[in-house]
């Protein structure tokens, strides 16, 4: 079984369906890039997978466990507050605001999860943070506080903040797209790292260059249906479907003239 | 580019490069009138308070000397203020998280508490309290709600009470009166808390909770120390209101207060005006300490807000940069 086995996935917002049947297989060490224009679900899916919104329909499974739910002989029952929370701790997310929490430094963001929720000394979670915070390169910026650092600072922080948890999937709704251009690449560096290293990963994003050099697979999504997916190499270099052409001429074009 | 900037600096004035500027600044007349204005009324205040004899400073400072009085300061304004304040702000924090969470029966008697006692004026909501034991006379017990209907439904005798307070204690003096400002501010409270909660940017909840965090965790370490950033500065007014407002505990009564002991200082010597100086000169004391803790607590919940980089933010050995 794949790390991610995705069936089926519905979900409406005030009956308006966002996903009409999403069905998506990762493999654990495997980079996804979903694209997609705005409005296509491809964000709610991901929100989905790590359950900060509720499916209508299907199932999902991470690492062979059904998110959500606890299946007994068939008939589902909605897991507790908690036990979400459990299934969540094995999952990283960075978001596209970053999210940091503003009243704590960067040392202190990345220490937070680890020590309350799982229970690690303060020492050995102050050492791994900073072992991360190397790793995206800002150990020298560890007191600093989110206001103080630049968004591409701020976006790598999240990054070590959430594989402080040792996540077995780290999932990354459009982690550049509220960067200004110049910032862009030194988190897709980390990134790229991360993926080189073997993490699973899941990636929202509108990087072209990014999917085409570092994806396993390419999902192009439109109107809440996945309408092509496979190697960058086909679904971006030679796309089958006239909708992910339009897309991708579309996004060439604002990069040509922008 | 840089050399450009060398050959001609920005300072040095040519016919068609101006240079620094140099001008005459506006002049402000009115400034100027209302500063001799102001020293003037200044000079006189001074002078009625310093020459006038119905200030009778030596009564006044003999008066707020008294021990009767000085325990009414810290018992009855204190003391009071503090306790009925840690009820209001505990109380309006829970009553503020079951106002905003999904649980309709915990919203809504949310809701009917701030709706009552917001409605009740405060003097009269303490003289209600001090009242309040006529409904208990057989004292207040802590056991099996309704136990004498079970036991008589059971056939048996007795009773299941653990024990059993004296309702006419409680509902006297001081304790009536943090009670029942406590109850009061907690409504009020309530309010200011959700207000901050709500403030606080909904991705931070949703970042916690993607890292595992259990609901009440997320509250309590995530949104409510950046909600105090808004709720503080309110809660400083509301705790100086309540420090005033410990006068009102005249009316349940109490008689171990602030000013109901000057008072009677004063009426005892025919002297109502230095007493009501007295009285004056206690609050406004008081009052200038809570405003120091509100701006050190502000400056402690304000951490990582704001552009200044408080002292620990510095970054270890970034001497050069």
């Amino acid at each position: 079984m794949p790390l991610v086995h995705a069936v089926n996935v519905t979900k409406s917002f005030h009956h308006n369906e966002v996903l009409k049947g999403i069905d998506l297989d990762v493999d654990a060490g495997q980079v996804v890039c979903l694209l997609g224009p705005s409005g296509s679900g491809k964000t709610t899916f991901l929100r989905c997978i790590n359950q900060l919104e509720t499916i209508d329909g299907g199932r999902i499974w991470v690492d062979d466990e059904l998110m959500g739910y606890a299946d007994r002989d068939g008939k589902l029952y909605r897991l507790k507050n908690k036990e979400i929370a459990a299934q969540r701790r094995e999952i990283g997310m960075v978001f596209q605001r970053f999210n940091l929490f503003p009243h704590m430094t960067a040392l202190e963001n990345i220490v937070e999860a680890p020590t309350q929720v799982k229970r690690e000394s303060k020492k050995t979670a102050r050492e791994r943070a900073m072992k991360l915070l190397d790793r995206v390169g800002l150990a020298d910026r560890c007191n600093a506080y989110p206001a103080q650092l630049s968004g591409g600072q701020q976006q790598r922080v999240a990054i070590a903040r959430a594989l402080a948890m040792q996540p077995k999937l780290m999932l990354f709704d459009e982690p550049t797209s509220a960067l200004d251009p110049e910032l862009v690449g030194e988190v897709l560096a980390v990134m790229r790292e991360l993926a080189l290293d073997g993490m699973t990963m899941i990636v929202v994003t509108h990087e072209m260059s990014f999917a085409r050099e570092v994806a396993d697979t390419v999902v192009f999504m439109d109107g809440g249906v996945v309408v092509e997916a496979g190697p960058p190499k086909d679904v971006i270099g030679n796309p089958q479907h006239s909708r992910t052409r339009a897309f991708l001429s579309r996004l060439r074009s604002e990069h040509e003239h922008p | 580019m840089s050399t450009d900037a060398t050959e001609t600096r920005p300072t040095d004035a040519s016919p068609d490069r101006p240079g620094a500027i140099n001008a005459v600044p506006v002049r402000h007349p009115g400034r100027w009138i209302a500063i001799a204005v102001i020293v003037i009324l200044a000079a006189m205040l001074l002078h009625l308070l310093l020459s006038n004899k119905a200030f009778d400073w030596r009564f006044v400072f003999q008066a707020m000397n008294q021990q009767p009085v000085i325990n009414g300061f810290i018992k009855g304004t204190l003391l009071v203020t503090v306790l009925s304040m840690i009820i209001g702000v505990g109380g309006g924090v829970v009553l503020a998280v079951m106002r905003l969470s999904d649980n309709p029966i915990l919203a809504g008697v949310s809701w009917v508490f701030t709706w009552f006692f917001r409605s009740i004026p405060r003097y009269i909501l303490l003289f209600t309290m001090g009242t309040l034991g006529i409904l208990f006379q057989q004292g207040i017990a802590f056991g099996v709600p309704f136990d004498w209907k079970i036991i008589d439904w059971l056939g048996l005798s007795g009773d299941w009470r653990f024990y059993t307070l004296d309702a006419n204690q409680i509902f006297t003096g001081i304790v009536a009166g943090v009670i029942g400002l406590g109850l009061s501010e907690a409504a009020y409270m309530a309010e200011i808390a959700r207000a901050g909660i709500m403030s606080v940017d909904p991705g931070q909840a949703e970042a916690a909770e993607a890292l595992g965090m259990s609901s009440g965790k997320v509250m309590r370490r995530v949104v409510l120390p950046q909600a105090m950033r808004v709720i503080v500065p309110p809660t400083g007014n509301e705790t100086i209101a309540m420090l005033k407002d410990t006068s009102l505990l005249l009316a349940v009564p109490v008689i171990g207060e602030l000013f109901y002991q000057l008072q009677s200082i004063g009426s005892t010597y025919y002297k109502t005006f230095p007493i009501a100086v007295a009285a004056t000169l206690y609050y406004l004391a008081a009052t200038s300490v809570l405003m120091v803790g509100q701006y050190f607590l502000e400056r402690h919940f304000g951490r990582g807000f704001g552009t200044k980089a408080p002292r620990a933010a510095r970054p270890a050995g970034a001497g050069g940069a």
